[in-house]
């Protein structure tokens, strides 16, 4: 254990652990304890605008593990988030009781309104938060493990995989916005009361999320390194630059993806349980292609292919559109994006950090000569030549 | 000829007051008589008045009935007169015609009870049998169909007798079909070409009508409705198939026009483009365009405002194309996953812009007259937009592979296509021809955005909701090939037409789209894979 981990942790790879392991500390802590309107007092929206940040830097680093290190964009990732959301929705609805505005002390509101006469198979278990938790885990991964079954065993690469993938959670967001689909249709979940006895609303339970949060970043973090700093990692780098001749060498090509595939699945999941408490409301808007598109482009301007890059990416550009999208500029906000969209692509290939390392490496070189990690991060921002 | 057609208008006037002294009842008096029943306001009085009214020919008999439906029919106790307020206000008294200052206060409505309505509603229709109006005739005609009562019997006898239109002649045999099968007195030979008759009909009334019949009839005649509804029935479940075809045509030839933009660009270059749709969008924007400034200043042209639109919506959309060609895409060949991000936010720029010029509401765009409108055509109905819409779809398509086949610069695009590096060998700018290829694409994404802009909401959303779509014809095709984007479209739009009555729209569409994500397991490549080593590059 020990090795993997002095394994997985360069210097950079420790700073940012070190900095999300404040921030989850300090936030929550300058928010409870500080008296409010004191300068350092962090207010409690904040608190939960940081957690879906952070959240969603979760979601970045599950993407950039399979894209920037296997070489598989899926443009579906939405989904998995959406689904993990979807498991934590209905533990929370199950959890608002007699609650509810019709009182029904099994059914949620929804159901009650639109007159099922009983909790529909799949909501059964949801009122455990153990299963609730577990359901939030195999959901995501089972449906990834399928379609990854399914798709690289017929060795669907490339673009057509980002385009079923698309359809995929193209599918998704039409079925979950069916009334009769049993997840409440258009208007989703929500009005959540309390999760395991602790209101969703108060202070103390969102710092707690927070804190959950950034200690999920943490763990997710941890596994990514270690699966890339593995001699699995060295695979999916070669997968990505050389598929066919990493085939010829003998590897199953298609069982390393499965695996990346469906753990990523799994982390996006997660990411998606963590931010449904904080936000108060999971709906199918958030299967909308358009969702997964955006968080690749998270990834993209932090840095493809060095999970660092992928979280800072998220958060930067998170930042921005709540700056923008509450201000003045809130009609110029989709510009802003495409514009990045199209910057990033043609000017920024390596994003933020591997643009930064591509300056930062040589200097260093010169000082120490740790000469497998800078190849190993080399490999990382080097794009895959395509033969004619 | 002209004799016999002389005699036969001679004989009519004899028909019909044959018809009229049989169809009276034994008490009918004047017309005044019957009007002032009304005023009793007892049902079997009002039940008789109608009666006579329906078959005595005075022209206010239709305005007195409808009155009577409508409530508008006033009638005074106390001096036992009747009148009929017009629904603009004016009063004109029942039985003579003439208008009145005002109804007294004491006069008070008709009143009807269900039995007097459905009475009433056959009357009325028996009015219009008689209209001059041939259409009118038809309706009325349809209306005792359903009906099937038997006091119009005569009145529809000699209305057919003098009927010389076909449509209304056919509709008052069947009329008088219906009313036979259900006469209880009417002999089984009657019975049994009265099914002949509906059964020839074949439509939903002719089938309600067939099992509508109870009672005990006739082993034949019961034999004979019996065979009349199953073949009825089959006849119907013919004609919905062939109706889902046609919408699945319909479907097909939109997606179709959608995806062949994206057939260039992204089979023929390998290009993703996924500002794509908003090619599309572009193109039904420049219909708008073009409609209001000819609304504005020339409004004669308006039926030819697609015919200008479709060249300016190619060199609009194609201009634009080749500008992203030459600004972005071109940094990015080879890098199939960065061109699908930068053209997404490119797409989402062209959004956001044509939302900041023409608003975020969805905008306006006219069916030009020759577009509007629809045909039967059996048992379906042919709007006449989805028809032209299919033939320009057709068009539009063989006019591209003739390009790619017959022109020089198609020549040079499958060059490139094939072999990049033997081409530019062979002293064919293979920057130009891709430029000129994607510009190709995008124009075409252009008209087929005039044609949208006639079935579709013009709105900055118009390009997204056919995105998705436009991919999937292409992967299910085969990337490549323009025939497989065809029989894609085609396939996918009968397919998801056929599955929504079973599964419903919102099912039927995510079934489509499972099972093409399961078919590209199968087959990776698309319906119709290009062969060789160019699949590798």
């Amino acid at each position: 254990m020990a090795h993997v981990l002095t394994r997985s942790l360069d210097r950079s790879a420790t700073v940012f652990l070190i900095v999300v392991a404040a921030v989850g500390v300090l936030i929550p802590l300058s928010n409870l304890l500080l008296p409010a309107g004191s300068m350092l007092q962090v207010p409690t929206y904040l608190v939960a605008l940081f957690g879906k940040y952070v959240c969603y830097a979760i979601l970045a680093l599950a993407i950039d593990l399979i894209w920037g290190y296997c070489g598989i964009l899926s443009l579906g990732h939405g989904a998995f988030f959406a689904l993990g959301g979807y498991a934590m929705g209905m533990y929370l609805m199950r959890q608002i009781g007699s609650r509810g505005v019709y009182g029904n002390p099994v059914l949620p509101d929804f159901m009650v309104f639109l007159n099922y006469p009983k909790l529909p198979w799949y909501w059964h278990g949801f009122d455990m938060f153990w299963f609730a938790a577990l359901m939030v885990i195999l959901v995501p991964g089972l449906l990834a493990f399928c379609f990854g079954w399914l798709a690289f065993r017929s060795r669907v690469t490339g673009v057509y995989l980002s385009i079923i993938t698309q359809a995929m959670t193209y599918a998704l967001l039409l079925a979950f916005f069916r009334n009769d689909f049993g997840f409440g249709g258009n208007n989703g979940l929500t009005d959540f009361k309390d999760i395991l006895g602790f209101n969703v609303q108060a202070d103390g339970t969102r710092a707690a999320l927070f804190a959950l949060s950034c200690l999920a970043l943490i763990f997710g973090f941890l596994i990514c390194r270690a699966v890339v700093t593995s001699k699995l990692g060295k695979v999916l780098i070669a997968v990505r630059d050389a598929e066919s001749r990493t085939r010829f060498l003998g590897y199953r090509v298609e069982s390393y993806k499965l695996f990346v595939f469906t753990l990523s699945a799994c982390m996006a999941g997660v990411a998606g349980a963590l931010y449904v408490p904080q936000v108060g409301i999971i709906n199918p808007g958030e299967f909308a292609p358009g969702n997964s598109i955006e968080a690749v482009i998270w990834v993209a301007v932090g840095g493809r292919g060095t999970l660092i890059g992928a979280a800072l990416g998220a958060v930067v550009v998170n930042y921005a559109k709540t700056v923008f999208t509450s201000g003045p500029l809130a009609p110029y906000w989709l510009f802003m994006l495409g514009a990045l969209f199209i910057l990033v692509t043609l000017l920024l290939p390596r994003g933020i950090i591997g643009t930064f390392n591509a300056w930062w490496e040589p200097w260093k070189a010169q000082r120490v000569s740790t000469a497998a990690e800078s190849a190993a991060r080399e490999d990382g921002i080097s794009e895959p030549n395509p033969a004619e | 000829m002209l004799t016999k057609a002389f005699r036969n208008v001679r004989a009519l006037p004899v028909a019909i007051l044959l018809m009229i002294a049989t169809a009276l009842p034994v008490m009918a008096g004047p017309f005044e008589d019957a009007v002032g029943k009304f005023a009793n306001d007892e049902f079997s009085d009002t039940e008789e008045a109608v009666g006579v009214l329906a078959t005595g020919g005075n022209p206010l008999a239709y305005t007195i009935i409808s009155a009577l439906q409508d409530g508008r029919l006033m009638a005074d106790p106390d001096t036992k007169k009747v009148y009929v307020t017009q629904p603009d206000g004016k009063s004109i008294d029942a039985s003579t015609g003439a208008p009145v200052a005002s109804v007294p206060d004491s006069a008070a409505a008709v009143r009807l009870n269900n039995r007097l309505r459905r009475t009433v509603e056959a009357a009325l229709g028996g009015l219009t049998l008689l209209s001059p109006d041939p259409a009118k005739r038809v309706q009325a005609a349809q209306s005792v169909f359903k009906t099937h009562d038997e006091t119009m019997l005569p009145v529809i006898d000699g209305a057919l007798q003098k009927e010389t239109n076909k449509a209304a002649k056919l509709a008052f045999t069947e009329a008088r079909a219906a009313i036979l099968l259900f006469k209880e007195d009417a002999t089984d030979a009657e019975k049994l070409e009265a099914i002949a008759t509906i059964k020839a009909r074949g439509d939903q009334e002719a089938l309600a009508l067939l099992t509508g019949l109870t009672g005990d009839q006739p082993p034949a005649v019961a034999r004979a409705a019996a065979n009349a509804t199953s073949a009825i029935q089959s006849n119907l479940a013919l004609w919905s198939t062939v109706q889902n075809a046609w919408y699945g045509l319909s479907l097909g030839s939109v997606l179709l026009l959608a995806a062949i933009g994206l057939a260039i660009t992204f089979g023929v270059m390998g290009v993703i483009n996924m500002a794509h749709g908003e090619m599309v969008m572009i193109g039904a924007y420049v219909t708008f365009v073009v409609q209001e400034t000819i609304r504005t200043s020339y409004p004669g042209l308006f039926d030819y405002s697609l015919l200008i639109a479709v060249p300016l919506a190619f060199i609009v959309a194609g201009a634009i194309g080749i500008l992203i060609e030459r600004s972005i895409i071109r940094f990015l060949y080879g890098r199939p996953l960065e061109t699908l991000l930068a053209t997404w936010g490119l797409s989402l720029v062209l959004q956001q812009a044509v939302r900041t010029m023409f608003g975020p509401t969805n905008r306006e765009v006219g069916n030009p007259s020759w577009m509007s409108g629809a045909f039967e055509l059996g048992q379906i109905t042919i709007t006449y937009n989805r028809l032209w819409i299919l033939c320009f779809t057709l068009a539009v398509f063989a006019i591209l592979l003739a390009m790619l086949r017959y022109t020089s610069l198609g020549l040079e695009m499958r060059a490139v296509t094939q072999n990049r590096r033997m081409a530019a060998s062979m002293g064919i700018a293979t920057s130009r021809v891709d430029a000129l290829t994607f510009g190709l694409g995008s124009g075409i994404a252009g008209i087929a955005g005039v044609a949208l802009s006639q079935i579709d909401n013009v709105s900055p959303n118009l390009g997204q909701s056919y995105i998705i779509d436009s991919f999937m014809v292409v992967v299910f095709g085969g990337v490549g090939n323009l025939w497989g984007t065809l029989v894609g479209a085609f396939t996918l739009g009968i397919a998801n037409k056929f599955l929504e009555p079973v599964a419903g729209a919102v099912l039927g569409k995510i079934a489509i789209l499972v099972l093409i994500i399961l078919f590209i397991q199968k087959r990776p490549r698309g319906l119709f894979a290009l062969k060789g080593r160019a699949v590798e590059a």
